[in-house]
């Protein structure tokens, strides 16, 4: 296993607006070791977002280099990137995107439709995940019959249903209350005493307690980056 | 990963019944219309064969040239330069099947109080052969009754019913200009000719007998028209060539003299209302594949529209992993069983409706493998080719905006 799971170098991405190149991200540089668990902070428009959009090889940095897992990411065709997206790393999103025609095992046992994995061992890997959510009773049931925390909590198993090394979540807490989202955070604390890389991006601070590792953007750059002080959150 | 995906299809269709019902219904009439326009057109071209086959095949007619009398010219046939002889030798040529001297007339005949004005066709057996004539009841008459005269008649359908009402005339004695006849057989039934005559108004005496004692000849052993069959149909500008030949040879034609006969050609006829019908049948299905177009295009609309509103939904599967020849094949299957499964219902209709003017109408339809096929793979091919846009259009998406859509 390699120890570095993301290595990012002089990261910078622009996007092209009506008043020339705006720069999102500016000469990022970050280091992941595998089993951290790393918030990531910032307001909207600190280019939090679009950092994670790259590390999750849905979008491309403008400039500079992308280890992902001892793979250069830039040198990756659109085939490998999505082979990445399916193995490597499991996704959380802030909106669930549960796919809502299908039930709650089916939206589970999606990505290994992509690896080819037979019907059988999909459908008992993809209810293996739910019993680790502690959904498996609501199996047959379609996403928009349940709550939200259950949604997220079903999203969680299907980021882990190929067993990836990382989990990257935008805002997983974003569409719950207080409550559930502690739920949430709880699952991600013990993935994480598992041995899964986790990256988290929040804009609360309550919720970036729950990460071992604090790394703060503000206009395109990282301007902290140090380790969870709990006494600081307690003042 | 196919039964998966199609699964998945399945289901996407499921999902707007609705929709997916009435994008399907422009393949179903699509299709229903083709197979329905085929066998319609098939059935005019068999029916066609069929006439031309009661006709005979592969037929010659050779006609005696006309004559000039005081400057008053008689019509062709008028100047019998044609003899029974002429045929013979004709039949000595290489690939003539059969040949059948002919000297018709019309006559009033008579049985019991009843009485008919019927054609009369005098020729030998041959001219069963060469028309494909087969005999209903009793037998043909035979060239020993053609060589000593006898009065004997076969009788087609028409005038026997005219004659005899529903009497078996076989054996039966009529009457031509006073003379009894013996029938011997009964001719089955052929319907209408080319010409829309009824070919079954007709009575058929030996060649020798209509000459010599019904309607007598100005020359000895002429005749009025021969009927020359070849073996094939590829054969018959041959055989038109070596007849020609031996024709003028044996009526001592100089070179630069015209003939005295004339020779036709029936099958050309035949073949050029065949034709006809061909075109009209191909135009037929031209017309209705506008429509298997049409429905083609229902398919892409539809499709483009599924393709967007699932946009976010193409969005997620590229996050967790599929590849944009999975995102390709995911909308192309649906729009292939879309189409497919349209075709289906399609053959059904084409073919309910077929054999519904078959008993409503009576035309003859006729559906054929091979429109089936065609309209099979028409459709499959419409599928995959309207399917294809729309398709690649959802796999070309950028994964980061088909998120975002809402």
């Amino acid at each position: 296993m390699n120890q570095v799971v993301i290595q990012v170098e002089n990261l910078n991405k622009s996007y092209p607006t009506s008043a020339g190149l705006f720069p999102a991200l500016k000469d990022v540089k970050l280091t992941i070791n595998s089993g951290e668990f790393v918030a990531i902070m910032g307001q909207s428009g600190s280019g939090k977002s679009t950092f994670m959009n790259i590390l999750g090889c849905l979008d491309s940095a403008t400039e500079g280099r992308y280890v992902l897992d001892g793979r250069s990411v830039a040198e990756l065709n659109k085939d490998e990137l999505a082979l990445l997206r399916n193995r490597t790393i499991g996704f959380v999103f802030q909106g669930f995107n549960l796919l809502q025609r299908m039930s709650l095992l089916e939206n589970v046992a999606l990505p290994l439709i992509y690896c080819g994995v037979a019907h059988h061992k999909r459908q008992q890997r993809a209810l293996e995940m739910l019993t680790k959510v502690g959904l498996e009773s609501k199996a047959n049931s379609l996403p928009n019959q349940i709550s939200g925390g259950q949604q997220q909590r079903v999203a969680i198993a299907r980021a882990l249903v190929n067993q990836p090394r990382l989990i990257l979540a935008d805002e997983p807490t974003g569409n719950l209350d207080s409550h559930t989202s502690e739920e949430v955070m709880q699952l991600f604390e013990s993935l994480n005493r598992d041995g899964i890389t986790i990256v988290l991006v929040t804009h609360e601070p309550d919720i970036a307690r729950y990460a071992k590792r604090q790394v703060r953007f503000l206009d395109g750059c990282i301007v902290s980056d140090q380790a969870t002080q709990h006494a600081e959150v307690n003042t | 990963m196919m039964l998966i995906m199609l699964g998945e299809a399945w289901r996407a269709m499921g999902a707007n019944r609705l929709r997916t019902l009435l994008t399907m219904l422009g393949m179903v009439i699509g299709v229903g219309a083709v197979v329905l326009m085929m066998a319609v057109g098939q059935g005019a071209q068999y029916a066609i064969k069929q006439t031309i086959a009661a006709m005979g095949s592969n037929l010659f007619v050779l006609l005696s040239g006309s004559s000039t009398a005081g400057g008053v010219r008689s019509g062709g046939g008028g100047n019998l330069t044609l003899t029974a002889s002429d045929a013979e030798a004709i039949a000595e040529l290489p690939g003539v099947q059969a040949v059948a001297p002919i000297h018709p007339g019309s006559a009033q005949i008579v049985y019991g109080p009843n009485n008919w004005n019927t054609s009369i066709i005098g020729s030998t057996p041959s001219y069963l052969d060469a028309r494909s004539w087969p005999i209903s009841t009793g037998a043909a008459f035979t060239n020993s009754d053609v060589r000593s005269a006898t009065r004997v008649a076969l009788i087609g359908k028409t005038a026997a019913q005219n004659l005899f009402g529903d009497d078996d005339p076989v054996g039966k004695t009529i009457r031509i200009r006073q003379s009894p006849f013996v029938i011997l057989g009964t001719l089955a039934a052929k319907g209408q000719g080319m010409d829309g005559r009824d070919q079954d108004d007709t009575i058929i005496i030996p060649l020798t007998t209509a000459q010599r004692k019904v309607f007598g000849s100005q020359v000895p052993g002429s005749v009025r028209m021969v009927m020359v069959q070849t073996t094939t149909q590829e054969i018959m500008p041959i055989v038109e060539k070596s007849m020609t030949e031996l024709l003028r040879q044996r009526h001592r034609i100089r070179d630069g003299m015209d003939n005295d006969f004339s020779l036709r050609n029936l099958t050309a006829a035949a073949d050029s209302a065949e034709e006809s019908t061909r075109v009209m049948s191909m135009l037929l299905g031209a017309i209705a594949s506008v429509s298997l177009l049409v429905g083609g295009i229902g398919i892409m609309n539809i499709m483009l529209v599924s393709v967007t509103e699932r946009t976010r939904e193409i969005g997620i599967r590229m996050a967790i992993g599929a590849r944009q020849k999975d995102i390709l094949m995911q909308f192309l299957l649906e729009a292939i069983v879309i189409s497919v499964l349209g075709c289906l219902i399609g053959l059904l209709l084409g073919i309910g409706s077929a054999l519904l003017t078959e008993s409503l109408t009576g035309t003859v339809v006729i559906i054929s493998a091979n429109s089936i096929l065609v309209a099979f793979s028409v459709a499959a091919t419409v599928g995959i080719f309207f399917g294809y846009y729309p398709a690649r259009k959802a796999a070309q998406l950028d994964p980061i905006e088909a998120l975002r859509y809402q």
